[in-house]
Parts: structure tokens; sequence; C-alpha cells
């Protein structure tokens, strides 16, 4: 897929992920926003993952830690085929199968996640179980800015370069809101490169919204043989909406009819 | 009688966790093995030494071993995550509900060191809530073997027992009495020592010795004992519990863990929905341990087969 496909792909994204948010009236609008780019890149560029081959043991893996903006992940997979995108008209909704946070009752799903910090646990098994099997698969899995102080992330860091996963990428959505606040202010977590690089990661930056960009930086995957990969996406919670845009009320936020209608009309407004 | 059940030997329900744990992959090359830097504590040593690259050292990162363990069920791998009992639930348990649990993950938590018998190291190692944290996790299978012949055969009989299990054991050495090729044991199903009529008594793990030798003291005192391993706390055995008390009408649980959220309470609530019957209940009162050698500590919180007998003998006399 060219990189302007890409780009009209992620403009329709953002247009669905508001379109089941607002049938929902609940979701996680501004970090499903922000991370949109980077899961149109993996699903679309990066990832050896179609309703084909979801049962075969040697396609990639994709763990959503920031399990939250599942809306992202479900418009995502909707449009690879693996539902048919009217389920979504469920969401949140009770019986439904599409839950406000990612479960394998949705085919496409590869672990059930919500709960922060047990991702790259799990991307850290799935890497270690190639390794194991002699498999070329590779895992990724994205990591929210405000799940980062958990601990768990800590341990798997250091577990993922003390075997020397360069299979394993985990991908940081840094848009730098959490639910109460910058990071910076609920518990900062820079220099997260330096960090990264001390407990042994081999750690790039890229704007998280530049489709190019994402491409050339997945494409250098991994970056240093022996080492697991670390992405750093700059990011802006609810980008594509103005009003959104560096606004932590839009975490939870659902949009009213007339602030739902301008969204589109500001999306539809984008030239690529 | 229980009087003739024969001691083979003394030995540490942990070092059949260690047997057991080599024969399981032996037999199946997808049995992996995980620890949080206690690989001797929980016998390791033969399985690391034969199957290297299915041994993964985590650290003292339990939470990630959990994790890990979860990630590592893909493409059929059955993962045993071994440390200390305490460690191995209340220090994970979201780990444990989401990752493992909630997933419907084949991850088997494997847990030495258990309740008070591990002695010395006193109250922050000795947990006595960790059957009630696993008990109460949808879909988790609860197993508490009695001895070192036991713990052996649970380890090799959960790897072709599909979803995830919390296996509980210990660390002193321990009467060994069941049978040697573990054909005694059956996941679930409740392994009955003696019968009789005046008394059930309902036990797990070390405390089912505990409950023979009681048992001992109420046959010479003349009464009839009916004595049943609850091996399996989850899925529980209740036909062999209702059962057991329409015949003998009263009832004594006694396990090495706090009587709130045990296997007392299990018993308790399946009588009191079938046959409603006197139940004593035997175990820690709310209360954490102490520093001190296992008999010691089993006398002072009342755990000995004197409190078993003192029960056994309440329950019968509430007998209408
Ligand atoms: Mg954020």
């Amino acid at each position: 897929m060219t990189a302007k496909e890409l780009k009209n792909r992620s403009v329709n994204y953002r247009k669905k992920i508001l379109q089941y948010i607002v049938g929902a009236n609940a979701g996680h609008t501004g970090g499903s926003l922000s991370c949109i780019d980077i899961l149109n890149v993996l699903y679309n560029h990066v990832l050896n993952v179609s309703p084909a081959n979801f049962s075969s043991p040697d396609r990639d893996r994709y763990i959503q830690s920031k399990g939250h903006t599942v809306e992202a992940l479900y418009v995502v997979l909707s449009d690879k085929g693996f539902f048919p995108e009217q389920d979504l008209e469920t969401l949140c909704r009770y019986q439904s199968n599409y839950i406000g946070h990612p479960t394998k009752k949705v085919n496409g799903v590869e672990q059930n996640t919500g709960a922060l910090g047990h991702g790259l646990p799990m991307a850290v098994g799935n890497a270690l179980a190639a390794k194991m099997d002699d498999r070329d698969f590779r895992v990724f899995t994205l990591l929210g800015d405000g799940e980062l102080p958990e601990g768990s992330n800590w341990e798997a860091f250091l577990t993922g370069s003390h075997y020397k996963l360069d299979n394993l990428c985990a991908i940081l959505d840094y848009n730098k809101l959490q639910i109460s606040g910058t990071t910076a202010e609920v518990c900062n977590t820079e220099p997260i490169d330096a960090k990264l690089e001390s407990f042994g990661w081999s750690v790039k930056h890229v704007d998280g919204h530049d489709i190019e960009a994402l491409i050339s930086t997945f494409d250098a995957l991994p970056f240093e043989a022996g080492k697991p990969s670390f992405i750093i996406a700059h990011t802006v919670k609810g980008k594509g909406v103005s009003y959104m845009e560096h606004h932590v009320k839009w975490h939870h936020g659902v949009p009213n009819e007339q602030q739902y209608q301008q969204a589109l009309e500001e999306l539809d407004s984008v030239t690529i | 009688m229980l009087k003739d059940i024969q001691v083979l030997n003394e030995k540490e329900t942990r070092g059949g966790f260690g047997e057991g744990i080599y024969a399981a992959g032996k037999a199946n090359e997808n049995v992996v093995v995980l620890t949080a830097d206690l690989a001797g504590s929980l016998k390791l040593g033969p399985f690391i030494k034969d199957f290297p690259n299915r041994f993964v050292q985590c650290g003292i990162a339990e939470a990630n071993m959990i994790g890990i363990a979860a990630g590592l069920t893909i493409g059929g791998k059955i993962p045993y995550t071994t440390t200390f009992a305490n460690f191995s639930t209340g220090r994970v348990y979201d780990q444990i509900r989401q990752s493992v649990a909630y997933s419907g993950k084949n991850v088997k938590i494997c847990a030495s060191h258990a309740g008070l018998t591990l002695g010395e190291d006193g109250a922050t190692h000795q947990i006595l809530e960790d059957i009630g944290l696993m008990k109460m996790l949808p879909g988790m299978t609860v197993i508490v073997p009695c001895d070192f012949n036991q713990t052996k055969a649970a380890t090799i009989a959960i790897a072709d027992y599909n979803g995830p299990v919390y296996l509980r054991f210990g660390r002193p050495k321990w009467p060994n009495f069941t049978k040697e090729d573990g054909s005694d044991f059956v996941i679930g199903k409740a392994q009955q020592l003696s019968e009789g009529t005046d008394i059930s008594i309902f036990a797990c793990g070390h405390m089912v010795w505990k409950a023979i030798e009681a048992g001992r003291i109420l046959e010479e005192k003349g009464l009839s004992v009916e004595l049943i391993n609850i091996h399996t706390i989850k899925p529980l055995d209740e036909a062999a519990i209702i059962a057991s008390v329409k015949k003998t009408g009263c009832a004594v649980t006694c396990e090495e863990h706090n009587i709130l959220g045990g296997l007392g309470e299990s018993v308790s609530r399946v009588l009191s929905s079938n046959c409603p019957a006197p139940v004593e209940l035997v175990g820690t009162k709310d209360t954490f341990g102490e520093s001190g050698k296992p008999e010691e500590l089993l006398k002072k919180y009342g755990l000995e087969a004197v409190d078993i007998v003192s029960a056994a003998e309440k329950a019968i006399s509430r007998k209408k």
C-alpha cells in the first residue's frame, strides 16, 4: 500500500472511530486518535497478519498493551476483514463481544488486555517462544505513556534485553497526556530514550502521525542485532480534531452531535 | 483403619515437584519451566541440566514471570512458573487474573513454601491466603497435594490437564504415604483414606498427615472416622463430601491456611446447600505467622492432631 493510500485510510479510520464511539456513547477517543496512524502502518504495511493466516503459528503477533484504545484496534481489524464492520454498532453494549477492552472473543485480537503493564511481559513471552521454536515471526506491542511507570514493564525491559529479543518491538504512543494530566506532572518518565538504552534496548524517535516516517522506522527493524527495539512515537492526543488535540478531557470524552459533525467536516477537509 | 496406613519415608513435597517436573518435561517437550531465582528451592536442577532450552530464568521479577508464561503458551507450550507461594499469588494477583485466568492461558503456577511450615523466615513468606485468592478466580484449578508422591503425581498430571492450575506444596520433610506410582491421584477426585460413620474429616496438604494422626487417636477412643483427602480444592468433589456427611452427620476440615477463604469454607458452602451439618474448621484464625520450627508454629496456631481431635469431638457433640 502506498503512503498516499495509507493516509487516506487514516482519515477514514478516524471518522469510523468517532462514529462508533458516538454510537456507543463510550470509548477512549483521544488515545484512539493518537495511536491510529501507528496501527494503520502496522496492519497495512508491517505485520504479516490477516484473517487468512490468523491461525498460522508463523504469523506476526501484535499485543495492544494500552487496551483502552480498543476502538482504534477494532476499526483497523474490521477494515482488514476480520469481522463485518456493522458488528461495531454493538460496541460496549450488553451481550456484545466488542467489549470496551480487547478480548479474544473478537477475531483478530491476539490477547486479552486492559489492565496496564501486562502487554510487554506477554510480548516477551511470545518473542521467547519464537526463539525457542526457531520461528521467524516478530512480536509488536503498543504501550501508552501513562502505563510506563508500571513496574512490570521495567521487569520486562530487563528480560527483553537479557534474552536478546531482536524479534521484539515495543512502540510508545507518546501523546504526553494521561487521565489526570500530563505525564510530566503525574510521574515523569523522561529521559525515556536514555533509560531504555541503559536497559539494553535500541531506541528510535519518530513522529507518530508521519506515515512515511513510520514506514521507514518500521522498515529499519531490528534497529540492532541482538537487541529489542523501542520506538518512541511522538503523538497528539485527539489528533485530527482541532478541539480535542492536546486536551486531556478527551481521554474518555464522547463528542455531542454538533461536535461530531464538526469533527467529520474537519477530517473531510484534510488534503492528502 | 487409619492405623494401617504405612509411612514409606519422610520427604519434602517440593522434592516431589522436582521429580514430577523432570518426568513431565521428559514426557512432553512442550513443558517449559520459569523461575524467579528459586531453581534450587524448587528442585529444578535435573530439569535445567537435561532441558536447558526449555528453562527461563526471569530473575526476581515475579509479575514479569507470570506475563512471560502467558505469552509462552503460544504454539502449545505448557509453562510452569516456580517460586514461593507468597510470590506466586499475592504478589502477582493482577497478572494471574488478567493475563492467565481471564485469558484462559494454560499456565501452571507451582508454589512451594506455602503456609506456616516454611518456618524460620516468618510472616512475610508464610502465605495463608493463597488458596482463597486462587479459588476465587474463574477457571482456575487449585490443587494441594498431601505428600511427596502425590505432589509428583499432580505435577505430572497437570501437564495433560488443559487450563490454568495453581499447585501448592511446601518446604519441610513430611511423612510420605500415598502410592509411589501416583495411581491413587486423580485431579478433582477426593481420596478416601478411611471409611467411618461417626465423623468426616476433610483435609488438604500437610494437614492430611495431621488428620491421620488425629484419626488414629479417635479410633483408639472407639470412634469410626471417615478421612478424605481433598487434594483438589477446585473443582471440588462435592459428591464425595455430601455422601460422606450424609453418613456421618458432621465434619471437620483441616488446612494449613486461613479458615477465611480456604478448604473449610468451600466444604461448609457445599454442606449448607445440600445437607446442613455441624462443621468445625481447623486452620489459622485470621492471623499472620511468625518465626519458628514447623512443629512449634503448628502447635501455637492450633494445627496439631490434638486440635483436630478436639474439633471432631465438638462436631460430634453438636449432632442432634
Ligand atoms: Mg497518553
